[in-house]
């Protein structure tokens, strides 16, 4: 029996959420954080099968059912809301028939901490619940400010994509820069002429070269372009394949078609992209300032948009300006279907 | 360094005397932003920066600054997380000391790369301890004076803490624990709700 009683104080010690089972599956005696599982106590006395289930193995309905599994790990839920699932292990006792009963939370231990409302003196000085319950709050805490960090990095991309004013692909202004030049141009009131610009055959390139050659083939067109007008004026990617130059402080229809025609020209020459050929070419449309009495960007860019079409209608790559009789003209409804206008025009 | 102590730094300022002033220990500083984050890592030479900073911003002497940032760390309502894990190291004061040996390690399952100063608890007799802390920031222990102080509240315990100065790098806090159960404490549950 000294035997038997050293046992027990271990067993306090050592697993203090362990139950002890006399030879008919009653419980005769409860650890000290096993009896926290239920209220008052009330563990004692009461038949261990009919306090849990035995979910695996499956098979086990009866006491000596269970005196058969010793040693393996036992999943169970008690049968009372709000049936918390526990783990154990089964071994004899030092009295004969008797069996003790070894319990743990397993990975339900954060919440079960909380309903028992169990401290650092209910687990064993070995057991590695509190540790584990650190970690799940440093964890927690640490994953949050990461969180948190990506929500506002996030945030900044966005932010900083919706400032851009750079097309990634060829260094041109992009559309949203292009709208903030004209605004300026526009409440300066200077002279300038806005050339809507499109090119010719890029479908073609891409669908049947691929899109590294498009890309390539965009990248050449832009430093055509580039080159061929003055540093203070604009040239900006729309669209996939369309271009819109602002040229400042000029009024002669001359010198614009001569720049229209010289980067149309160009374009009209090869582009070798990993020694394949690629042929397109350009079509353009221009209004100029001086032709409205009170400017907005939306007719200049229609206007110019008109312009561009014709040049389209008769033949594509030429250069066309805009003259308020080209928006009666009758069109082809094929080519105007071909592509999509810059703006929406009543 | 670790972005948890820049940010660390930056809330003591900014939850003990407002925004403002920790913009104008950002610009002291030079940091050319406001806002540290938590997750990120800096060059090890800004967070001495902004320590100089903080302390001509607020005119305040280092070694003092330093224990008010350890005591912050564990009393104010903002950091209750850290005060939590703290006290998953030990059920009363002493056995808080005697887990403190593990804390860079804690750190380090919390947060790989957060390298946190050394620190060795000597034992004199059950009533006498004296803490060595060697960091890559001068005044660790100063700052570990703070964080004791404010953890002994915390359990209750009545101790007596001096800071003994440095030697070949490393600096000694003298602990002698006077009362484990001096006064009631501030509770702490294993489990918290989310």
């Amino acid at each position: 029996m000294s035997g038997g009683t050293l046992c027990y104080k271990m067993l306090n010690v050592m697993c203090p959420m362990h139950v002890i089972l006399n030879r008919n599956g009653d419980i005769r005696f409860a650890g000290p954080t096993a009896q926290k599982l239920l209220p008052d106590g009330s563990l004692v006395g009461r038949s261990f099968l009919d306090v849990f289930e035995i979910k695996r193995p499956r098979e086990i309905k009866s006491i000596s059912a269970l005196r058969e599994k010793a040693g393996m790990k036992l999943h169970m839920q008690f049968r009372d809301p709000p049936h918390r699932e526990l783990k154990g292990v089964l071994m004899e006792g030092p009295e004969v028939g008797q069996m003790i009963v070894n319990l743990s939370f397993g990975i339900s231990v954060v919440d079960a901490v909380q309903e028992y409302k169990l401290t650092a003196a209910d687990f064993a000085p070995t057991d590695l619940t509190i540790e584990m319950l650190y970690l799940v709050e440093a964890k927690s805490a640490a994953m949050e400010a990461s969180r948190q960090l990506n929500r506002r990095l996030q945030g900044a991309r966005i932010a900083a994509e919706e400032q851009a004013l750079t097309d990634t692909l060829t260094g041109l202004k992009n559309r949203r820069a292009m709208d903030q030049v004209l605004a300026d141009l526009i409440a300066e009131g200077e002279c300038f002429a806005l050339m809507h610009m499109d090119l010719d055959y890029f479908k073609a390139v891409n669908d049947t070269m691929g899109h590294a050659a498009g890309d390539h083939v965009l990248q050449q067109v832009s430093k055509i372009m580039l080159n061929e007008v003055r540093s203070r004026d604009t040239v900006a990617r729309v669209g996939g394949d369309e271009f819109v130059l602002l040229l400042r402080d000029v009024e002669d229809p001359a010198i614009i078609d001569q720049i229209a025609n010289r980067i149309i020209k160009k374009l009209s020459e090869p582009i070798y992209f990993e020694g394949a050929r690629c042929e397109v070419s350009g079509s353009a449309g221009t209004t100029l300032s001086s032709n409205y009495p009170v400017l907005t960007a939306d007719n200049l860019l229609g206007d110019a948009d008109v312009a561009l079409y014709e040049s389209k209608y008769r033949g594509r790559g030429r250069h066309t300006f805009f003259s308020e009789d080209l928006r009666e003209k009758e069109r082809d409804p094929a080519l105007a279907s071909s592509r999509t206008p810059i703006v929406k025009h009543a | 360094m670790h972005g948890l102590v820049n940010r660390a730094i930056q809330r003591f300022v900014v939850d003990s005397y407002g925004s403002a002033q920790w913009a104008a220990v950002a610009r002291n500083a030079d940091l050319g932003f406001v806002e540290f984050e938590a997750m990120w890592t800096y060059e090890d030479s800004l967070t001495p920066r902004v320590l100089a900073a903080v302390c001509d911003v607020l005119d305040r002497p280092y070694d003092e600054l330093m224990e008010d940032i350890g005591t912050y760390l564990v009393s104010h309502p903002n950091l209750e997380a850290l005060r939590r894990l703290l006290r998953f190291g030990g059920v009363n004061f002493l056995d808080f000391l005697h887990s403190l040996d593990d804390l860079p390690d804690r750190a380090r399952l919390a947060v790989a790369d957060l390298v946190l100063p050394r620190i060795e608890l000597r034992e004199h007799n059950p009533h006498q301890f004296s803490l060595n802390c060697e960091g890559d920031i001068p005044g660790c222990g100063h700052l570990f004076t703070g964080v004791l102080r404010a953890m002994a509240d915390d359990y209750g315990a009545l101790v007596f803490l001096e800071h003994q100065g440095v030697k070949d790098g490393v600096e000694t806090v003298a602990i002698a624990l006077l009362e484990t159960d001096f006064a009631e404490g501030r509770g702490f549950e294993l489990g918290v709700s989310v």
